[in-house]
């Protein structure tokens, strides 16, 4: 009682003493929050949606007001944009830029072609990202619109604090 | 590529002998535009041999053309060269409209020969956007993609998407422009001039781009020929052969533009022919945009452009007095496009594309080959980056201006 009448909620769940830098919170909502307020995805274009992925973070949308900046390694990176279509060869480089991502991770599937293979149901073609990944968020759409990933990223902020005893476990 | 027999082979037979450094350059690297995987040996921080592996992005496209019929085909079209969707919709529609001996009204060629211009422009910004930002120019990025966020609008007001319109259909295009989109591009073509400014004072008294492309990857005129290169990378060896001039199609033969060449034959002055061709474009654009007016009314798709609809599952069609144009039906004895073979190419913004088309007369096309300009550019990069650094492979690659897609099919 006395916690809620003397803070301040500053986000979903934390709260901060007005005039302190203090912040009362739990661990989970605290982590969270910093999750969710910088994912830094790992530049990997396959194809088209690459294109818009560019164009997501060139000025005219500019991820950058999100705190989302790419990454060129994925050493670095804590989300993987899977952006476009994913052949039979290309999908174990696909797996090991995932596995060599620190924990944690999540994974975005961006256009039909990741979604589930879209036009390309041919020979070569892995039919959807989710055969060898765990993705969190599908976008559909050939390519999607840069909205559309927007909305896809702002998205799994909403899931990455909504998660709890993530941290220290493994998935 | 030096197998492990060759190398034992030659530490036996020389004394001297430095083993060259091996290493694998993407296929998951920022600078390599995509899904390229070049293979490189070293000896200290030169380029002595590079292979490069394609097939990342196989997607079985020529393949997949044969199950789908003609106007389906244009889809997949999109998908190949993605930067430049329009100019690829193009030269699929020539090889069919040849196949089917279609003539194409004048105002569908001019809104043809308009969206090609708007895809080259938005090629070569995308190139000199991702070129810079290898090399190390962050702002160009950022300009670029500015206007082309602009002609990106004007196209979803065309068609409705941003990438991969399909807007040219088989015996035309698929609707006409509305008053709107000519008053848009006529402001996109007073104010885009300046821009192209912009950009190359940005750029062009910059002494680290300068040190980084001049005299990096000189192909002498002879050697551009024998490799295959064509579109800019040709033009800047100094060989002005463009398709456009040489055979034209849609309305090429009725404007004016130069085509622009180099002297040297280096990364320069490769840049230098895009930023020239960025300025023909766009005075081909208002040029086109001009001769709008003398066609208005006139139909933007061929009267006899092929439905092309085929109902398979309808296996005993009922009897109809009038067949619906175009429409055949499965008993009726009548080939939907002759049986023949057409073959059409056109200047890509990367190059001179090609497509082969063969028919059996039904509504598919039994072959479909596609030439792409850049699959024909990633076989001269060995050429190319032999005795360079590293670092200058960026340049290599971005000069030549490849897509993946288009590459691979």
């Amino acid at each position: 009682m006395g916690i809620e009448k003397d803070t301040v909620e500053i986000a979903p769940g934390i709260r901060q003493i007005p005039g302190a830098p203090v912040v009362i919170s739990p661990i989970d909502k605290i982590i969270n929050w910093a999750r969710a307020g910088s994912m830094w995805p790992v530049t990997f274009g396959l194809a088209c949606c690459a294109i818009e992925m560019m164009a997501t973070g060139a000025s005219h949308f500019d991820l950058d007001r999100y705190g989302i900046i790419f990454r060129a390694t994925p050493r670095q990176a804590d989300v993987l944009i899977v952006a476009g279509t994913v052949t039979k060869k290309m999908a174990p480089i696909v797996r090991r830029v995932y596995d060599q991502m620190p924990e944690p991770k999540y994974v975005i599937a961006m256009g039909s072609c990741a979604c589930s293979g879209g036009i390309f149901k041919t020979y070569s073609v892995a039919q959807g990202a989710d055969e060898f990944l765990p993705v969190d968020i599908y976008i559909p759409g050939c390519p999607p619109r840069p909205e559309a990933l927007l909305f896809g990223l702002l998205t799994l902020q909403q899931k990455i604090k909504r998660e709890s005893k993530r941290w220290g476990f493994w998935r | 590529m030096a197998t492990y027999l060759e190398i034992n082979k030659k530490q036996v037979n020389e004394e001297k002998w430095e083993e060259p450094f091996y290493i694998n350059m993407g296929p998951q690297h920022p600078s390599t535009h995509g899904v390229l995987r070049l293979f490189l040996e070293l000896e200290g921080e030169t380029i002595i041999n590079c292979t490069p592996i394609i097939g990342y992005l196989h997607r079985g496209v020529e393949k997949l053309g044969e199950t789908l019929n003609y106007n389906q085909a244009i889809v997949l079209s999109d998908r190949l060269d993605y930067i430049a969707s329009a100019a690829n919709n193009t030269a699929f529609a020539l090889a069919f409209e040849k196949l089917m001996g279609l003539e194409v009204p004048r105002r569908a060629k001019l809104l043809r020969t308009i969206v090609c211009e708007m895809a080259r422009i938005c090629n070569h910004l995308l190139w000199l956007a991702t070129h810079a930002l290898d090399i190390g120019a962050m702002t160009v990025f950022l300009y670029c993609f500015r206007d082309r966020e602009w002609l990106l609008n004007i196209y979803e007001k065309i068609c409705g998407a941003r990438l991969t319109h399909s807007y040219v259909r088989v015996g035309g295009v698929r609707q006409d422009f509305t008053q709107e989109i000519i008053d848009e591009l006529y402001k996109f073509t007073e104010e885009f001039p300046p821009r192209i400014y912009d950009y190359e004072i940005l750029i062009d008294v910059n002494r680290i781009w300068l040190k980084r492309t001049k005299g990096i990857a000189v192909v002498p005129p002879e050697d551009a020929i024998n490799l295959g290169l064509t579109g800019p990378c040709l033009r800047g060896s100094g060989i002005a052969y463009d398709v456009r001039k040489f055979r034209p199609y849609d309305a090429y033969g009725e404007v004016d533009f130069v085509v622009p060449t180099g002297k040297n034959g280096d990364t320069y002055d490769r840049y230098r022919v895009r930023m020239e061709e960025l300025r023909q474009s766009n005075s081909i654009i208002r040029q086109c945009l001009d001769k709008l007016p003398e066609t208005q009314g006139e139909p933007v798709l061929a009267e006899n452009a092929p439905d092309l609809l085929m109902p398979e599952k309808v296996k005993e069609p009922k009897p109809q007095p009038v067949p619906k144009k175009g429409v055949i039906f499965r008993g009726v004895e009548k080939p939907i496009v002759p049986v023949g073979e057409a073959f059409a190419s056109i200047e890509s913004p990367k190059g001179e594309l090609a497509v082969y088309v063969v028919s059996d007369g039904s509504n598919k096309p039994w072959r479909l080959r596609i030439r792409t300009p850049s699959f024909v550019h990633i076989s001269a990069i060995p050429y190319m980056a032999k005795n360079h650094m590293v670092a200058d492979l960026i340049a290599i690659i971005g000069t030549l201006d490849i897509v993946l897609g288009d590459s691979d099919r």
